[in-house]
Protein backbone atom coordinates (compact mmCIF):
# COMPACT_ATOMS: atom_id res chain seq x y z
CA UNK A 1 0.00 0.00 0.00
CA UNK A 2 1.58 3.46 -1.39
CA UNK A 3 1.98 5.92 1.41
CA UNK A 4 1.90 9.79 0.93
CA UNK A 5 4.93 11.54 3.09
CA UNK A 6 4.84 15.45 3.26
CA UNK A 7 8.20 17.04 4.45
CA UNK A 8 7.08 20.24 5.58
CA UNK A 9 8.80 22.77 8.38
CA UNK A 10 6.51 26.36 8.16
CA UNK A 11 10.01 28.03 8.38
CA UNK A 12 11.69 28.29 5.57
CA UNK A 13 15.54 26.91 5.04
CA UNK A 14 15.73 24.60 7.70
CA UNK A 15 16.44 21.72 5.30
CA UNK A 16 13.22 20.40 3.81
CA UNK A 17 14.60 20.12 0.63
CA UNK A 18 17.52 18.86 1.18
CA UNK A 19 15.81 16.26 3.51
CA UNK A 20 13.34 15.06 0.86
CA UNK A 21 16.52 14.37 -1.71
CA UNK A 22 18.24 12.16 1.10
CA UNK A 23 15.42 10.61 2.13
CA UNK A 24 14.01 9.50 -1.11
CA UNK A 25 17.14 8.64 -2.41
CA UNK A 26 17.52 6.27 0.86
CA UNK A 27 14.51 4.64 0.57
CA UNK A 28 14.82 3.91 -3.35
CA UNK A 29 17.89 2.59 -2.98
CA UNK A 30 16.33 0.09 -0.14
CA UNK A 31 14.75 -1.34 -3.22
CA UNK A 32 11.45 0.73 -3.06
CA UNK A 33 9.85 2.73 -5.76
CA UNK A 34 9.87 6.36 -4.68
CA UNK A 35 8.24 9.34 -6.09
CA UNK A 36 9.30 13.03 -5.16
CA UNK A 37 7.02 16.30 -5.85
CA UNK A 38 8.00 19.36 -5.31
CA UNK A 39 5.67 21.60 -4.10
CA UNK A 40 6.94 24.96 -4.24
CA UNK A 41 5.35 26.60 -7.13
CA UNK A 42 7.34 29.64 -8.91
CA UNK A 43 10.54 28.91 -6.45
CA UNK A 44 10.83 25.13 -7.44
CA UNK A 45 14.57 23.45 -5.98
CA UNK A 46 14.03 20.09 -5.59
CA UNK A 47 15.08 19.76 -9.15
CA UNK A 48 18.34 21.48 -8.65
CA UNK A 49 19.45 19.81 -5.43
CA UNK A 50 18.57 16.06 -7.30
CA UNK A 51 20.60 17.22 -10.46
CA UNK A 52 17.61 17.17 -12.76
CA UNK A 53 17.43 20.56 -13.32
CA UNK A 54 18.27 20.33 -17.31
CA UNK A 55 15.65 17.44 -17.34
CA UNK A 56 12.61 19.04 -16.91
CA UNK A 57 10.01 19.71 -19.65
CA UNK A 58 6.66 19.69 -17.99
CA UNK A 59 5.96 19.95 -14.47
CA UNK A 60 3.37 19.60 -11.84
CA UNK A 61 1.02 22.06 -12.68
CA UNK A 62 1.04 21.13 -16.56
CA UNK A 63 -0.14 17.69 -15.29
CA UNK A 64 -2.67 18.72 -12.57
CA UNK A 65 -4.10 20.92 -15.56
CA UNK A 66 -4.43 18.41 -17.97
CA UNK A 67 -1.51 19.81 -20.60
CA UNK A 68 0.50 16.97 -20.04
CA UNK A 69 0.18 13.46 -18.71
CA UNK A 70 2.01 12.32 -16.09
CA UNK A 71 4.39 9.70 -17.66
CA UNK A 72 6.00 12.52 -19.62
CA UNK A 73 6.78 14.82 -16.48
CA UNK A 74 8.04 12.45 -14.30
CA UNK A 75 12.20 12.22 -14.18
CA UNK A 76 13.50 9.02 -13.98
CA UNK A 77 16.77 9.36 -11.51
CA UNK A 78 19.70 8.37 -13.52
CA UNK A 79 21.74 6.96 -10.08
CA UNK A 80 18.70 5.42 -8.91
CA UNK A 81 16.38 3.34 -11.18
CA UNK A 82 13.19 3.05 -8.74
CA UNK A 83 13.38 6.86 -7.93
CA UNK A 84 11.54 9.86 -9.93
CA UNK A 85 10.87 13.61 -9.70
CA UNK A 86 8.02 15.75 -10.37
CA UNK A 87 9.57 19.20 -10.46
CA UNK A 88 7.57 22.22 -9.87
CA UNK A 89 6.83 25.34 -11.99
CA UNK A 90 9.02 27.90 -12.12
CA UNK A 91 7.18 30.53 -14.07
CA UNK A 92 3.47 29.68 -13.18
CA UNK A 93 1.42 30.75 -9.78
CA UNK A 94 0.40 28.40 -6.68
CA UNK A 95 -3.34 29.40 -7.64
CA UNK A 96 -3.22 27.17 -10.92
CA UNK A 97 -2.97 24.51 -8.78
CA UNK A 98 -6.88 23.11 -8.13
CA UNK A 99 -7.54 20.99 -5.01
CA UNK A 100 -9.17 17.93 -7.35
CA UNK A 101 -6.00 17.96 -9.90
CA UNK A 102 -3.31 17.49 -6.71
CA UNK A 103 -5.82 14.69 -5.46
CA UNK A 104 -5.89 13.08 -9.07
CA UNK A 105 -2.38 13.34 -9.35
CA UNK A 106 -1.63 11.75 -6.00
CA UNK A 107 -3.98 9.09 -6.28
CA UNK A 108 -2.48 8.01 -9.46
CA UNK A 109 1.19 7.90 -8.25
CA UNK A 110 0.04 6.01 -5.31
CA UNK A 111 -0.82 3.34 -7.51
CA UNK A 112 2.99 3.38 -9.32
CA UNK A 113 5.11 4.05 -6.49
CA UNK A 114 5.32 2.71 -2.61
CA UNK A 115 6.22 6.22 -1.25
CA UNK A 116 5.05 9.33 -2.39
CA UNK A 117 7.27 12.25 -1.03
CA UNK A 118 5.86 15.83 -0.82
CA UNK A 119 8.00 18.48 -0.50
CA UNK A 120 6.40 21.53 0.94
CA UNK A 121 7.35 25.13 0.68
CA UNK A 122 7.75 27.01 3.42
CA UNK A 123 4.95 28.97 5.21
CA UNK A 124 1.42 27.80 6.22
CA UNK A 125 -0.32 29.24 2.67
CA UNK A 126 -1.94 27.50 0.03
CA UNK A 127 1.28 25.89 -1.17
CA UNK A 128 1.95 24.40 2.50
CA UNK A 129 -0.86 23.02 2.90
CA UNK A 130 -1.53 21.73 -0.55
CA UNK A 131 1.32 19.37 0.32
CA UNK A 132 0.19 18.02 3.61
CA UNK A 133 -3.38 17.80 2.11
CA UNK A 134 -3.26 13.90 1.19
CA UNK A 135 -0.54 13.05 3.97
CA UNK A 136 -0.45 9.41 5.61
CA UNK A 137 2.56 10.37 7.43
CA UNK A 138 4.22 13.93 8.24
CA UNK A 139 7.98 14.30 8.68
CA UNK A 140 8.84 17.86 10.93
CA UNK A 141 12.19 19.36 9.38
CA UNK A 142 13.16 21.21 12.84
CA UNK A 143 16.79 23.44 13.65
CA UNK A 144 17.25 23.51 17.24
CA UNK A 145 16.40 27.26 17.30
CA UNK A 146 14.00 29.14 18.40
CA UNK A 147 12.22 30.53 15.47
CA UNK A 148 11.93 27.22 13.82
CA UNK A 149 10.64 25.04 17.05
CA UNK A 150 7.89 27.94 16.98
CA UNK A 151 6.84 27.53 13.54
CA UNK A 152 7.13 23.87 13.38
CA UNK A 153 4.23 23.77 16.39
CA UNK A 154 2.40 25.94 14.15
CA UNK A 155 2.51 23.26 11.08
CA UNK A 156 1.96 20.05 13.76
CA UNK A 157 -0.94 22.31 14.40
CA UNK A 158 -2.10 21.99 10.80
CA UNK A 159 -1.43 18.77 10.26
CA UNK A 160 -4.04 17.83 13.06
CA UNK A 161 -6.85 20.27 11.26
CA UNK A 162 -5.79 21.04 7.55
CA UNK A 163 -5.39 17.19 6.43
CA UNK A 164 -7.88 15.03 4.67
CA UNK A 165 -6.89 12.72 7.39
CA UNK A 166 -7.91 14.82 10.13
CA UNK A 167 -11.17 15.78 8.63
CA UNK A 168 -11.88 12.15 8.54
CA UNK A 169 -11.19 12.07 12.00
CA UNK A 170 -8.48 10.19 11.58
CA UNK A 171 -4.50 11.11 12.46
CA UNK A 172 -1.57 11.76 10.40
CA UNK A 173 1.37 10.13 11.96
CA UNK A 174 4.04 12.95 12.89
CA UNK A 175 7.90 12.72 13.13
CA UNK A 176 10.50 15.02 14.20
CA UNK A 177 13.31 15.18 12.24
CA UNK A 178 16.12 17.68 13.91
CA UNK A 179 18.56 18.98 11.78
CA UNK A 180 21.51 21.28 11.82
CA UNK A 181 21.95 19.41 14.85
CA UNK A 182 25.70 20.57 16.91
CA UNK A 183 26.55 17.67 19.45
CA UNK A 184 29.17 19.97 21.26
CA UNK A 185 27.19 22.98 21.64
CA UNK A 186 24.39 21.49 22.65
CA UNK A 187 26.40 19.70 25.78
CA UNK A 188 27.55 23.38 26.54
CA UNK A 189 24.27 25.14 26.60
CA UNK A 190 24.53 27.17 23.86
CA UNK A 191 22.31 25.21 21.37
CA UNK A 192 18.71 23.61 22.20
CA UNK A 193 19.38 20.15 23.30
CA UNK A 194 17.24 17.26 21.91
CA UNK A 195 15.38 16.91 24.24
CA UNK A 196 14.35 20.31 25.20
CA UNK A 197 12.79 19.96 21.36
CA UNK A 198 10.88 16.61 21.89
CA UNK A 199 9.49 17.95 25.14
CA UNK A 200 8.37 21.06 23.97
CA UNK A 201 6.67 19.77 20.53
CA UNK A 202 6.18 16.00 21.67
CA UNK A 203 6.06 14.11 18.71
CA UNK A 204 8.16 10.94 18.13
CA UNK A 205 11.76 11.63 16.65
CA UNK A 206 12.67 9.63 13.51
CA UNK A 207 16.62 11.03 13.64
CA UNK A 208 19.11 13.38 14.04
CA UNK A 209 20.84 15.25 11.18
CA UNK A 210 24.04 16.58 12.69
CA UNK A 211 25.33 19.57 11.39
CA UNK A 212 27.71 18.74 8.41
CA UNK A 213 29.56 20.51 5.98
CA UNK A 214 28.95 17.23 3.35
CA UNK A 215 25.16 18.49 2.89
CA UNK A 216 25.99 21.26 1.22
CA UNK A 217 29.06 19.41 -0.50
CA UNK A 218 26.53 17.22 -2.07
CA UNK A 219 24.01 19.89 -3.09
CA UNK A 220 26.81 21.56 -4.79
CA UNK A 221 26.74 18.70 -6.97
CA UNK A 222 23.15 18.22 -7.60
CA UNK A 223 23.32 14.87 -5.52
CA UNK A 224 21.19 14.15 -2.51
CA UNK A 225 24.02 13.29 0.40
CA UNK A 226 23.05 10.00 0.76
CA UNK A 227 24.01 9.51 -2.92
CA UNK A 228 26.86 11.33 -2.91
CA UNK A 229 28.43 10.46 0.55
CA UNK A 230 26.75 7.50 1.95
CA UNK A 231 29.55 6.88 4.20
CA UNK A 232 28.80 10.86 6.16
CA UNK A 233 27.64 10.98 9.41
CA UNK A 234 24.59 12.97 7.72
CA UNK A 235 23.87 10.49 5.15
CA UNK A 236 24.01 7.64 7.51
CA UNK A 237 21.56 9.62 10.22
CA UNK A 238 19.24 9.77 6.75
CA UNK A 239 19.86 6.04 6.13
CA UNK A 240 18.35 5.52 9.28
CA UNK A 241 15.68 7.77 9.24
CA UNK A 242 14.65 5.99 5.94
CA UNK A 243 15.01 2.47 7.82
CA UNK A 244 12.44 3.88 10.83
CA UNK A 245 10.18 5.01 8.10
CA UNK A 246 9.67 1.70 6.46
CA UNK A 247 9.39 0.65 10.05
CA UNK A 248 12.20 -1.06 11.49
CA UNK A 249 12.60 -0.36 15.00
CA UNK A 250 16.13 1.39 15.73
CA UNK A 251 17.29 3.91 18.74
CA UNK A 252 18.15 7.13 17.13
CA UNK A 253 21.14 8.24 17.97
CA UNK A 254 23.22 11.32 16.72
CA UNK A 255 25.68 10.12 14.31
CA UNK A 256 29.84 11.06 14.61
CA UNK A 257 32.32 10.32 16.81
CA UNK A 258 30.04 10.71 20.22
CA UNK A 259 27.70 8.42 19.17
CA UNK A 260 28.26 5.73 21.72
CA UNK A 261 27.82 9.09 24.59
CA UNK A 262 25.23 10.74 23.17
CA UNK A 263 23.52 7.41 21.72
CA UNK A 264 23.25 6.89 25.35
CA UNK A 265 22.31 10.40 26.44
CA UNK A 266 19.40 10.96 23.79
CA UNK A 267 18.87 7.95 22.72
CA UNK A 268 15.09 7.81 21.69
CA UNK A 269 12.99 5.01 20.20
CA UNK A 270 11.02 5.42 17.21
CA UNK A 271 7.16 5.40 17.81
CA UNK B 1 33.50 32.81 41.05
CA UNK B 2 34.60 35.73 38.61
CA UNK B 3 36.62 34.30 37.34
CA UNK B 4 34.92 31.22 36.02
CA UNK B 5 32.27 33.12 34.73
CA UNK B 6 34.62 34.74 32.45
CA UNK B 7 36.24 32.05 30.64
CA UNK B 8 32.88 30.25 31.04
CA UNK B 9 29.92 31.83 29.10
CA UNK B 10 26.51 31.35 30.50
CA UNK B 11 24.49 28.79 28.41
CA UNK B 12 21.47 30.17 26.85
CA UNK B 13 19.85 27.19 25.43
CA UNK B 14 17.96 26.91 29.22
CA UNK B 15 16.34 30.53 28.15
CA UNK B 16 15.43 29.84 25.08
CA UNK B 17 13.67 26.50 26.24
CA UNK B 18 11.91 28.79 28.64
CA UNK B 19 11.01 31.32 26.03
CA UNK B 20 9.79 28.86 23.62
CA UNK B 21 7.56 27.08 26.28
CA UNK B 22 5.78 30.37 27.80
CA UNK B 23 4.88 31.48 24.35
CA UNK B 24 3.46 27.80 22.61
CA UNK B 25 1.10 27.85 25.81
CA UNK B 26 -0.17 31.30 24.54
CA UNK B 27 -0.19 30.46 21.10
CA UNK B 28 -1.73 26.64 21.59
CA UNK B 29 -4.55 28.47 23.49
CA UNK B 30 -5.55 31.19 20.76
CA UNK B 31 -5.16 28.69 17.74
CA UNK B 32 -8.03 26.86 18.87
CA UNK B 33 -9.98 30.00 18.35
CA UNK B 34 -9.22 30.68 14.84
CA UNK B 35 -12.47 28.78 13.55
CA UNK B 36 -14.21 31.63 15.73
CA UNK B 37 -12.64 34.05 13.77
CA UNK B 38 -12.91 32.06 10.89
CA UNK B 39 -16.93 31.64 11.58
CA UNK B 40 -17.18 35.45 12.50
CA UNK B 41 -15.74 36.33 9.17
CA UNK B 42 -18.13 34.56 7.14
CA UNK B 43 -20.96 35.75 9.00
CA UNK B 44 -19.96 39.18 9.07
CA UNK B 45 -19.16 38.85 5.36
CA UNK B 46 -22.81 37.97 4.40
CA UNK B 47 -24.14 40.80 5.94
CA UNK B 48 -21.89 43.25 4.92
CA UNK B 49 -22.85 41.88 1.31
CA UNK B 50 -26.31 42.84 1.41
CA UNK B 51 -25.33 46.25 1.30
CA UNK B 52 -22.46 46.84 -0.27
CA UNK B 53 -20.59 44.72 -3.17
CA UNK B 54 -16.79 43.28 -1.38
CA UNK B 55 -15.23 40.38 -1.88
CA UNK B 56 -13.97 38.07 0.68
CA UNK B 57 -10.24 38.88 0.95
CA UNK B 58 -11.35 42.95 1.83
CA UNK B 59 -12.26 41.79 5.12
CA UNK B 60 -9.63 41.17 7.78
CA UNK B 61 -10.41 40.13 11.04
CA UNK B 62 -8.00 40.04 14.13
CA UNK B 63 -8.23 39.07 17.51
CA UNK B 64 -6.20 39.88 20.41
CA UNK B 65 -5.79 39.11 23.96
CA UNK B 66 -5.40 41.51 26.85
CA UNK B 67 -5.70 40.74 30.48
CA UNK B 68 -8.80 42.78 31.06
CA UNK B 69 -10.19 42.87 27.97
CA UNK B 70 -10.06 41.80 24.44
CA UNK B 71 -10.14 43.45 20.99
CA UNK B 72 -11.78 42.22 18.12
CA UNK B 73 -10.75 44.19 14.96
CA UNK B 74 -13.06 44.16 12.01
CA UNK B 75 -11.54 45.70 8.94
CA UNK B 76 -13.63 45.98 5.69
CA UNK B 77 -12.77 47.39 2.13
CA UNK B 78 -15.47 49.11 0.80
CA UNK B 79 -15.26 49.77 -2.96
CA UNK B 80 -14.94 53.37 -3.63
CA UNK B 81 -18.17 55.02 -5.21
CA UNK B 82 -16.23 57.50 -6.99
CA UNK B 83 -15.07 55.18 -8.75
CA UNK B 84 -17.06 54.20 -12.11
CA UNK B 85 -17.55 50.53 -11.61
CA UNK B 86 -18.85 50.57 -8.41
CA UNK B 87 -22.13 49.02 -8.57
CA UNK B 88 -24.77 50.52 -6.04
CA UNK B 89 -26.51 48.42 -4.23
CA UNK B 90 -30.67 48.78 -5.23
CA UNK B 91 -31.73 51.00 -2.90
CA UNK B 92 -29.04 54.22 -3.60
CA UNK B 93 -29.26 54.09 -7.15
CA UNK B 94 -28.69 57.91 -7.33
CA UNK B 95 -25.38 58.73 -5.57
CA UNK B 96 -24.97 62.02 -4.67
CA UNK B 97 -21.97 64.21 -2.75
CA UNK B 98 -23.59 63.13 0.99
CA UNK B 99 -23.71 59.60 0.22
CA UNK B 100 -19.95 59.26 -0.69
CA UNK B 101 -18.66 60.99 2.65
CA UNK B 102 -21.75 58.67 4.30
CA UNK B 103 -19.90 55.61 2.91
CA UNK B 104 -16.43 56.85 4.16
CA UNK B 105 -17.88 57.19 7.78
CA UNK B 106 -19.38 54.29 7.56
CA UNK B 107 -16.07 52.36 7.03
CA UNK B 108 -14.53 53.87 9.83
CA UNK B 109 -17.61 53.14 12.10
CA UNK B 110 -17.06 49.12 11.65
CA UNK B 111 -13.13 49.73 11.73
CA UNK B 112 -12.91 48.52 15.37
CA UNK B 113 -15.69 46.89 17.44
CA UNK B 114 -14.75 45.84 21.17
CA UNK B 115 -15.82 43.23 23.02
CA UNK B 116 -15.74 41.44 26.47
CA UNK B 117 -13.93 38.07 26.55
Amino acid sequence: MAKVLVVTSGKGGVGKTTSTAALGAALATSGKNVVLIDFDVGLRNLDLVMGAERRVVYDLINVVQGDAKLAQALIRDKRVPTLSLLPASQTRDKDALSDEGVSRVIAELKEKFDWVICDSPAGIERGATLAMRHADVAIVVTNPEVSSVRDSDRIIGLLDSKTERAENGERVEKHLLLTRFDAVRASRGEMLNVEDVLEILSIPLIGIIPESSEVLRASNLGSPITLNNPASAAARAYFEAAKRLNGEALEVTVPGDRKGLFGKLFGRRAA
Amino acid sequence: MKLINFFKRPSTAPVARERLQILLAHERAVSGKSDLIAILQEEIMAVIAKHFPVDQEGIKIKMERGEVVSTLEVEVEIPTPMCPSFPLPAKRATPVQGDVSELDGAEDDTEMARTGT
